[in-house]
């Protein structure tokens, strides 16, 4: 009864949908201000809907209910309740369910916080965002529908993916979408503001936090889901360069350019033309990842069951969200105009500069995502773009803009001048230069790529620390340091804290990159293998056994200069449901460094008491990856929650409602 | 016309580019084994334990091998489809019953003698097929997975058909649609008996 219950809310959700999806849109036109006012019930209804179907389908998986066909196939009554609560986004149905369940909850919040907003503009913010969840119910509904019956009921069901049996699995999948389906947000507003002709620094201003929001929700996801690579695949690699990782990273990359566009646009009105293809262009590599890993056309580690209809059905959704939005920008661009003036070394165009080499980067992962169906459909023949190329492309790319990020905030808008920025930052490139050549010389062996590495991360934290402390001294009026500089805004420190989180990234990247080391060994108990300095002695395996697995868990000393430090446990699963084992490694995680233990197989199958093939890693910096995703969210919060899109916005209010009614 | 409608050509050009990706299968990559003569087993059949059956058993025949457990809900769907093949068509199409106790999650294996388990096994792939009708020439047990492992299954079902040479010449996952056996399984199976 409960299914039926959470199917049937899908489909009225589906009606709610096509109602917000319409009659506001035409009401902002014709203004019919009834229709209008429809757009924030019709928005709370349809996340009221939306939300109950989903706690149908949890409630199904909680009480083990095998007459769902998705829980049959997705659960099994040895599942830990969390990981039962995870299955209901463990396969295709219920993870585009947890997509449409995102929308309606981005939606319902600009209904709730849009209070200050022209009413014309939320019935179109909130209709665009009503079509798009329409056409996504209905490929729920017609091609994946998760409340389908198996009668009669399994006995028992198949079991979640042990590889999603993981808490960071369980989140990542939430994160990943929070970013995704936010960038529906900002594309709503750019929909919103072509629409309507009005796109100045105000409608700017209003999508600056929702394109932040969604910004702070992607690198978090794609963060967590780089670390469970880390740490679960047992491979030791932190990115794969896999299409469904660049159909993240892709919106991620333009999502980072529309977040700088979106302060030119709002500062100083120029490339409004450019803001709003930007947020068209991050929604559309959302919709167009979500695109390739539903519809089966490249081969991936994430690739679900797949169907023909339903990768024909999002390709006819793609077209009509993309291809409508593409043609009304085309359209409307070319009355928009350009906006303010500035010159050729300006803080503009460097942020243009930025966005430039930003698409430029996604282009390049674009090109390396497509390029085997390409080659494919040519039918050239089978390839597949692997770390290379990536590599090859990434770093040309992204040298010239973390290079930029040091000069950008010296840059005064509209016209800069290059000697007095030099002279700003001369000290800062001083610091990089040394660091650059000491610190390689430190871990053993000097590099190019290592040095220019770190050179760029010092680089940018110098310069990120010299601006503070410059804008702070301008700013005192009287005041001591401390009172300043915690009065500076938060648009300013969070830039700078976000900044500093890239710093912080390239280090672990380059670090790990160029230091790293591992051994691929056979060990017996009782012997033992270095690896830089650390000691691993092999106790021997001893079989343990889980809720729904059973696993060979091995034992090792890890020692450094002959001092005991710590046991570590490598597992290796075997899941009741699934022939493929699984791999737990067993990390030392450090400030500056992790080393990393993982069991391969025994050497004789039948004798687990012998010999068995190890791994073991140590990993220089790798924490700081995610440490500097982490800052960089931080970064993003702060900035978000700047005081003038509250107060700021506030005050426009009165204004915007008289000239709409006017 | 703009210059701006420059974007819509673009992006046309990457609907075209992903439709025809559409009707590509990027899985298709050839199994390793395709080409290769299946890999040797003697396993015991389901309806007469005490006889067993070896690929070189089938030589000289085109057939079919379809793995198969009764915990695999997937199964059910294809289950339909083999059966009725099974009336049309003259190809002999053997079943490989995978790890039929052990795959199932509901036992605790570490406690269950193998002889119960045998026993288990025999019991519940019968009342299986008793329910959902017998498609299969005859099945044969692989209790403990090792024959899968050397047939390189990842996920039930999969099914290979198999020359008269006893050459794997194709592998394909997951349940069998009424498209696939039409469109790639039927072709196959005309060629080779040419």
């Amino acid at each position: 009864m409960i299914p039926e219950l959470g199917h049937f809310a899908l489909i009225l959700s589906a009606l709610v949908a096509l109602v917000l999806g319409t009659l506001p849109l035409i009401g902002a036109h014709t203004n019919r201000l009834a229709w209008v006012a429809l757009a924030r019930p019709a928005a709370t209804a349809m996340a009221l809907l939306v939300t109950f179907s989903f706690a149908c389908l949890t409630q199904a998986f909680v009480a083990n209910d095998f007459s769902v066909v998705y829980v049959a196939q997705h659960s099994n009554s040895l599942l830990p309740i969390q990981y039962r609560v995870a299955g209901v986004w463990g396969g295709h149905e219920g993870s585009l369910l947890l997509w449409i369940l995102m929308l309606t909850w981005w939606a319902f919040l600009v209904a709730m916080l849009s209070r200050q907003l022209p009413e014309a503009m939320v019935a179109r913010v909130l209709g665009t965002l009503g079509l798009v969840g329409f056409g996504f119910l209905l490929f729920i509904l017609f091609t994946s529908n998760p409340f389908e019956r198996l009668l009669p009921a399994a006995a028992e069901g198949r079991d979640l993916n042990p590889l999603l049996q993981d808490p960071g699995l369980v989140i990542h999948p939430p994160l990943l979408y929070m970013g995704y389906v936010g960038f529906s947000v900002a594309f709503a507003f750019a929909i919103a503001a072509l629409l309507s002709g009005k796109l100045d620094a105000a409608w700017a201003r209003w999508s600056r936090p929702w394109t932040m929001a969604a910004w702070i929700f992607l690198t978090l996801g794609i963060a967590m889901g780089s670390w469970w690579a880390y740490y679960e695949l047992g491979w030791g690699g932190w990115w794969f360069w896999d299409p469904v990782e660049n159909a993240s990273f892709m919106p991620w990359l333009i999502g980072t350019a529309l977040i700088h566009s979106l302060a030119v646009t709002e500062k100083r009105g120029s490339f409004k033309n450019w803001t709003v293809l930007l947020a068209i262009a991050a929604f559309s590599l959302s919709l167009l990842g979500t695109f390739l890993v539903r519809s089966g056309v490249l081969t991936s580690v994430h690739a679900f069951a797949t169907d023909p209809r339903r990768g024909i059905f999002i390709l006819i959704f793609l077209v009509a969200v993309i291809g409508s939005s593409l043609a009304l920008f085309a359209a409307r661009a070319p009355k928009v105009g350009l906006g303010g003036r500035f010159g050729l070394v300006s803080r503009e165009s460097l942020l243009l500069t930025n966005n430039v080499l930003l698409v430029v980067a996604c282009a390049t992962v674009l090109l390396g995502t497509l390029y085997p169906l390409l080659i494919d459909a040519l039918g050239v023949g089978k390839i597949s773009v692997g770390p290379p190329y990536f590599n090859a492309v990434f770093v040309p790319v992204m040298t010239p803009i973390l290079f930029l990020m040091g000069i950008g905030p010296f840059a005064r808008w509209k016209e800069a001048s290059i000697p007095e920025i030099a002279k700003a930052v001369k000290w800062a490139l001083v610091v990089g230069i040394l660091v650059a050549i000491a610190l390689p010389l430190l871990y053993g062996q000097w590099f190019a790529m290592t040095a220019l590495g770190l050179l760029l991360a010092a680089w940018i934290v110098a310069t990120a620390i010299l601006n503070f402390i410059e804008r702070v001294q301008h700013t005192r009026a009287g005041r001591g340091f401390l009172a300043a500089a915690l009065s500076q805004p938060r648009t300013f420190v969070g830039m700078h804290l976000a900044h500093i989180g890239i710093a912080v990234f390239v280090v672990g990247v380059t670090m790990v990159g160029s230091y790293q080391d591992e051994k691929d060994i056979k060990l017996a108990p009782g012997q033992s293998v270095d690896v830089a300095g650390y000691h691993f002695t092999f106790n021997g395996v001893k079989a343990v056994e889980g809720p729904n697995y059973v696993a060979a868990q091995g034992e090792f000393d890890l020692a450094v200069d002959g001092k005991f430090v710590r046991k570590m446990n490598p597992e290796k699963r075997t899941y009741h449901s699934s022939a493929m084992p699984m791999t737990e490694a067993a990390i030392d995680a450090g400030f500056l460094r992790d080393v990393y233990v993982s069991l391969g197989e025994p050497i004789d199958r039948d004798k687990p008491e012998g010999e068995w093939a190890v791994r073991v890693y140590y990993k220089p910096f790798v924490d700081w990856i995610w440490g500097g995703c982490i800052l960089m969210s931080l970064g993003g919060l702060i900035a978000m929650l700047d005081r003038r899109y509250r107060v700021r916005a506030r005050a426009a209010a009165p204004v915007s409602a008289g000239t709409q009614q006017a | 016309m703009n210059r701006y409608y420059w974007i819509l050509g673009g992006f046309a050009a990457l609907v075209a580019l992903l439709a025809v990706g559409l009707n590509l299968n990027p899985r298709d990559v050839p199994s390793p084994l395709v080409g290769k003569p299946a890999p040797a087993f003697t396993l015991s059949q389901l309806a007469e334990p005490d006889k067993s059956l070896s690929p070189k058993d089938m030589q000289g025949k085109v057939w079919l091998f379809n793995v198969w457990a009764s915990w695999c809900v997937s199964c059910r769907q294809e289950h339909p489809i083999l059966v009725e093949f099974s009336k049309k068509v003259d190809v002999p199409l053997i079943g490989l019953n995978y790890k039929e106790v052990r795959g199932d999650g509901g036992f605790d294996m570490s406690k269950m003698p193998a002889d119960e388990e045998k026993k288990l096994a025999w019991q519940r792939a019968n009342r299986w097929l008793s329910e959902h009708g017998n498609p299969y020439k005859l099945t044969v047990m692989d209790l403990d997975g090792r024959v899968g492992i050397d047939y390189g299954v990842y996920g039930v079902p999969e099914t290979y058909v198999i020359d008269k040479s006893g050459v794997i010449r194709m592998k394909h996952t997951g349940p069998i649609t009424p498209e696939v056996l039409a469109k790639r399984i039927m072709p196959l199976l005309a060629e080779l008996n040419k």
